[in-house]
């Protein structure tokens, strides 16, 4: 156990740093500095502005200060853009709420979803299940963007139950259309995951051994059928957790949350490379990170994995 | 004991009468259970009606997508209606241009994104996965390790960084969404080649003499094909959807190119004013399209998979 998580962790470390140095280079790679504008500074002004920033040495010492700055002090650098703030202040302003709409829009899928595909297979080819597998079918072609105006459009202008954007400190109603629009996509494949695993486990020769034994139906689904189940779920949960909170990246712009996806396009839209560098080195660790739990987890559980 | 002599005749004549049993082919197999599944019949009937939509919308369009209707200009919520008298049969957008050849264009965009994404994806990702998968060892582990490393990457943050360092262009989307959709598919094309590298035919091609790469080429590729054609009809969706992601936010296709994402965020961005056409069109017709694929994925894997016989 304790070499495959070394195993993991050793991949994961060098992964971390390629994806720092390809976003490095990237950025130096771009034509125009970030200090061009319409009206060329004096060759002494921009010369000292890049000293300021640490961009006239030479190009492997920049990466090794960037990387040596992140590892000691966990600092991004300096916004290119925005002169009295650094990345790190706008990732600490923007990422709280980030993280809000992952955690909300994730318990969502996962308890609304699980509950849907556990029912849909215990009652197999009945309306329920015929609901839970149109649901399904229905969420996987309606993706957040998709979502997000047909939401806006029903709750905010034709009703007007909802507001239609904004964080207003995470007051309840402004996080409804948000979190919906981030989780339905994701509940409808928890619910076609847990649906089919259930039914595959159901049908096991175990379950009808506990069956002939006459022991109770919740202690069947609940003791016996549940954990097996939910296991492929598992895997998918990871992966889906990360990109609850990339995919924020369309929730944070249309419903202007000031989450750190709002930042993330517009300084791609600023081009302040020094922002889009800090929030994708963030994502990447995060990852890097939830994908190495979820494998040692699953290796964990599951007792069939040999590591 | 009697035997009715005229009904043997009888008996004999209609045996021979009746046809020789043909045989059937795979292919014919799994044709005659595709064709059985409705949903997927449906969906390749609606697929083939969007693909005439992208390529002969333009012959009926009576306004081409850059013209500028000024007799309705400021007044699109009044005037821009999807109406058959004035030609704007989806309506008009904010700037007085043509819906219906806005949507034509963007559907060739999407659809073209979609199947060229899903093309590189597929013949990179099929020659990268057999190429492990043959090579076995040392090299499969250090090319599967590549993967593991690229698949880590938060791809769509760093597709946008690709996109906004590189400048925005078709091109470069192709570029960005190539270099990571071929992944999943070098996965399952290496496992697939695996289970056939040990087959005799495979050892029968070694035993004479044919070099690896034509042994690749030629008997381990052909073999992939099912799964490949199953794999790349989820594919081209799935290239849609990025495609789509990265135009709503607008750093994708630029004007006067657009495409299903652009159009969906143009027209989420003025459903206030009561244009409600600009947002509906397009997100039909991507509905639709994404639909089809799923279901015709899903019909071809239930037919090709010989499990389910």
């Amino acid at each position: 156990m304790l070499s495959y998580i070394l195993r993991r962790v050793a991949i994961a470390i060098p992964t971390l740093l390629l994806l720092i140095i390809i976003s490095f280079l990237l950025m130096h790679a771009a034509p125009g500095g970030p200090f061009t504008s319409e009206r060329p500074l004096p060759p002494a002004v921009l010369a000292n502005i890049e000293a300021k920033y640490g961009l006239n040495s030479p190009i492997y010492v920049q990466i090794i200060n960037y990387i040596g700055g992140i590892i000691t002090e966990f600092d991004f650098g300096p916004s290119f853009k925005y002169k009295d703030r650094s990345v790190n202040d706008i990732i600490a302003h923007g990422f709280p709420v980030t993280l809000t709409y992952g955690f909300l829009s994730f318990a969502v899928a996962v308890i609304v979803g699980g509950a849907l595909g556990i029912a849909a297979a215990l009652k197999q080819n009945s309306w329920l299940d015929y609901f839970a597998v149109g649901v399904s079918i229905g969420a996987q072609v309606l993706p957040n963007f998709v979502m997000a105006p047909i939401l806006v459009l029903v709750f905010t202008l034709w009703l007007g139950w909802l507001p239609g954007g904004g964080w207003n400190d995470g007051q309840w109603n402004h996080l409804i259309l948000p979190v919906i629009a981030l989780s339905t996509s994701y509940m409808a494949s928890v619910a076609r995951l847990t649906r089919s695993s259930m039914l595959e486990v159901l049908h096991t020769n175990f379950i009808r051994t506990a069956m002939a034994k006459g022991l109770p139906y919740k202690v069947i689904i609940f003791k016996h059928a549940l954990k097996p189940a939910l296991l492929p779920v598992m895997s998918y949960l990871g992966p889906a957790f990360v990109s609850m909170i990339t995919g924020s990246v369309i929730i944070d712009m249309y419903f202007s949350t000031g989450g750190i996806g709002q930042f993330y396009v517009n300084s791609a839209l600023n081009r302040d490379y020094a922002v889009m560098m800090g929030i994708t080195i963030l994502i990447g660790g995060l990852t890097i990170l939830f994908n190495l739990i979820v494998d040692i987890l699953y290796a964990w559980v599951d007792p069939k994995i040999r590591y | 004991m009697m035997v009715d002599v005229q009904k043997m005749e009888q008996l004999a004549d209609n045996l021979a009468a009746q046809e020789e049993v043909v045989g059937r082919s795979l292919f014919a197999d799994a044709r005659r259970r595709f064709f059985k599944n409705k949903a997927a019949v449906v969906s390749l009937i609606l697929l083939c009606g969007v693909f005439l939509f992208s390529t002969f919308g333009h012959m009926i369009a009576v306004w081409s997508n850059e013209e500028i209707d000024w007799g309705i200009l400021g007044q699109i919520a009044e005037l821009g209606a999807p109406s058959i008298e004035n030609g704007h049969y989806f309506g008009a957008d904010e700037l007085g241009r043509d819906l219906f050849a806005r949507v034509v264009q963007g559907t060739q965009i999407s659809l073209m994104v979609g199947i060229i994404g899903a093309l590189i994806a597929v013949v990179v990702g099929t020659l990268y996965g057999a190429i492990a998968g043959y090579s076995g060892g040392k090299v499969d582990n250090v090319m599967m390790r590549i993967v593991d490393i690229l698949q880590s990457i938060p791809y769509m943050f760093v597709l946008i960084l690709l996109l906004v360092v590189f400048g925005r262009s078709i091109f470069m989307l192709f570029v960005g969404i190539g270099l990571i959709s071929w992944l999943d598919m070098s996965r399952i094309a290496r496992g697939q080649t695996l289970t056939l590298k040990n087959k005799e035919f495979v050892e029968a091609a070694i035993a004479t003499g044919v070099k690896p790469i034509t042994i690749i080429l030629r008997h381990i590729v052909p073999n992939l094909l099912g799964v490949v054609v199953v794999y790349s009809t989820l594919l081209v969706p799935q290239m849609i959807l990025t495609e789509s992601f990265i135009s709503f936010l607008g750093l994708g296709v630029q004007e006067p190119n657009t495409s299903w994402g652009a159009m969906i965020a143009e027209g989420a961005g003025t459903m206030q004013y009561g244009t409600l056409w600009q947002l509906a069109f397009p997100m039909f017709f991507f509905i639709i399209t994404l639909f089809s694929f799923f279901f015709i994925g899903d019909g071809l894997r239930d037919a090709l998979d010989p499990k389910d016989r």
